[in-house]
């Protein structure tokens, strides 16, 4: 059963349905696309009872007013994009209420660039090649493939209603405000750089520039500089691998890269990480720390157990 | 060829097959896409097929870096002992009206090589091209093997727009595009069929691995076949090419 739930009002700068991404299909050329920030994404889910990948909605640092059509139970999990009910603030990383004529709306960011607003239920969206994800250049899944734009109506999954107040642990909110300091894994193309860069690159303050987005976030800072070429014969992009094209600046690939390409690369930002810097806003400093595989993988299974936990719990709250 | 591993993060692997663009590296890159395919190993997500290299993405917490590389090295030296084991490749057929108006640069590739446009359709349609990888935008293959007798520089003026289906030449480079998008690719000709189609199940017609052979037709089919293919009524034409043991 469906229910219209939300009526787009104003659209906000970017805002876009998202899930956990849309895999298996990198191998054709599709990118994975899925929200630039997935901790965020599931904690919303779990929040109002939800299984962790379903889609929500992205938003970007200046967020939507929507017009609420309907009962639903709602939650706000990510950047502090100062979300408000009926010109009330609403607490972000916890469930809460809302009824036919409430109208959500952003202010100004406090923390973060980037939040993800669920509803019980979930959106009633068409699932392309197995995720609800927008890929804005194809042009599919999401919102008829694009940006949510105004006098768009959603609709919701069932009748489903979850738990109001239910709220995530303080120490399980991640603090957007921090210093970032991102962890890596160097390689691949460690050979194609000259052998101070890898130190610059780790001993060094990068910046995020404005000309950042959904693709990837280009950085300023000291230039790396390469042996000889910065082509390399094209092979596939990592979700958070960072390219180094002649310029020597580097640029970091997030959620909706390319699925393939040409440029080599000096390092690739661990999945626990990607989280923090999917929240970094332009004008943000990142310094890069090298970790090892194992390291990394040890950090993401604790990680994961933890998601396993919730979303036990999160279960037994839905009705 | 002995494969090198790096780690791509804590969740992607990255299989080091070659140095250089060759068949014999894609068959050995396929082989083990194959075998990924039909025997998947728990905790591998999906992987990425390119020129020289494999990529897996995986989740850690069912299998690790280390655990995924001996795996990955005990199948490849079981499949090198099992001669011929590539499966068969297909080849795609793709019906192509060379000229007209979207293959309106099929007189520059041929003065600029100093043939005749006949020349020209009869050279790029008489051998198979491999597909080596696909990317840049969905269902767009990277092909290998175009006669240097047809190599044409890109246009200096690139089209703002081109039409799906379209067939161009960059250099020694051939392929089709598979959305409207722009591009500097010399273009001889259009194929009718869809190589992406987003409300398909299996939305790419494509595979890295399989070839491609341009079959030139008439204005007359073309049209015919378009409206099949926006009928749905269209299948495409395969001819099986046997393996080649690596």
């Amino acid at each position: 059963m469906s229910n219209p739930v939300f009526k787009i009002v104003k659209p906000g700068l970017l805002t876009t349905i998202q899930d956990e991404g849309r895999f298996g299909y990198q191998q054709y050329g599709i990118v994975a696309s899925g929200a630039m920030d997935p901790y965020a994404l599931k904690m919303a889910n779990f929040l109002v009872g939800n299984e962790g990948h379903e889609a929500a909605i992205e938003v970007t640092v200046m967020g939507p007013e929507i017009e609420v059509l309907g009962e639903a139970t709602l939650a706000i999990c990510g950047g502090d994009l100062s979300p408000k009910l009926n010109g009330e603030k609403v607490p972000t990383w916890k469930s809460f209420d809302v009824k036919e004529g409430d109208r959500l709306q952003f202010g100004q960011p406090v923390q973060g660039a980037r939040a993800y607003i669920s509803v019980a239920g979930g959106f009633d969206l068409p699932v392309v090649m197995g995720s609800k994800s927008t890929y804005l250049k194809a042009e599919i899944g999401g919102y008829e493939g694009r940006a949510l734009a105004k006098g768009d109506v959603l609709s919701k999954i069932g009748n489903q209603k979850a738990v109001t107040g239910r709220a995530l642990h303080h120490d399980e909110i991640p603090d957007y405000t921090r210093d970032m300091e991102i962890r890596v894994v160097p390689g691949p193309h460690l050979d194609a750089f000259t052998e101070s860069s890898l130190d610059t690159f780790l001993s060094s303050e990068y910046a995020v520039t404005p000309q950042s987005d959904r693709m990837g976030f280009r950085l300023k800072g000291p230039k790396l500089e390469h042996e000889t070429s910065a082509d390399i014969i094209s092979e596939a992009i990592p979700l958070g691998g960072i390219q180094v094209p002649a310029s020597g600046d580097p640029i970091i690939l997030m959620a909706e890269r390319q699925t393939t390409g040409g440029y080599t690369r000096i390092a690739t930002v661990i999945s626990s990480d990607i989280p923090y810097l999917a929240q970094a806003m332009p004008g943000s400093h990142i310094r890069f720390r090298e970790v090892t595989v194992e390291e990394a993988q040890q950090l993401s299974n604790e990680k994961e157990r933890f998601i396993r936990t919730l979303e036990k719990v999160s279960r037994v709250g839905r009705t | 060829m002995k494969l090198t591993y790096h780690a791509l993060g804590d969740t992607g692997m990255q299989i080091v097959f070659g140095s250089e663009i060759s068949e014999q590296t894609n068959q050995s890159i396929r082989m083990v896409a194959d075998e990924l395919k039909q025997h998947p190993i728990e905790g591998v997500v999906e992987w990425v097929p390119a020129y020289t290299t494999l990529t897996l993405y995986y989740q850690p917490s069912v299998v690790t870096y280390d655990e995924l590389q001996a795996k990955i090295t005990d199948l490849y030296e079981v499949l090198q002992e099992q001669k011929g084991s590539v499966s068969d490749s297909l080849a795609f057929l793709l019906p192509t009206y060379y000229g007209g108006e979207t293959g309106e640069d099929l007189s520059v590739v041929a003065e600029q090589n100093g043939l005749s446009e006949e020349d020209v359709v009869h050279i790029h349609s008489s051998q198979d091209y491999l597909i080596y990888m696909m990317g840049f935008v969905p269902g767009f293959p990277y092909l290998g093997g175009m006669s240097e007798k047809i190599a044409t520089p890109r246009r200096g003026d690139p089209r703002p727009e081109i039409a799906p289906g379209s067939v161009g030449i960059a250099g020694s480079q051939t392929g089709v595009y598979p959305l409207k998008s722009p591009g500097g690719w010399q273009l001889i000709g259009q194929t009718p069929v869809k190589l992406y189609d987003p409300d398909k199940e299996q939305p790419i017609l494509l595979e890295s691995g399989s070839y491609i052979r341009f079959v030139p037709i008439s204005k007359q089919e073309f049209d015919e076949i378009e409206s099949a293919v926006e009928r749905g009524e269209y299948t495409v034409q395969t001819e099986e090419k046997k393996g080649v043991p690596s």
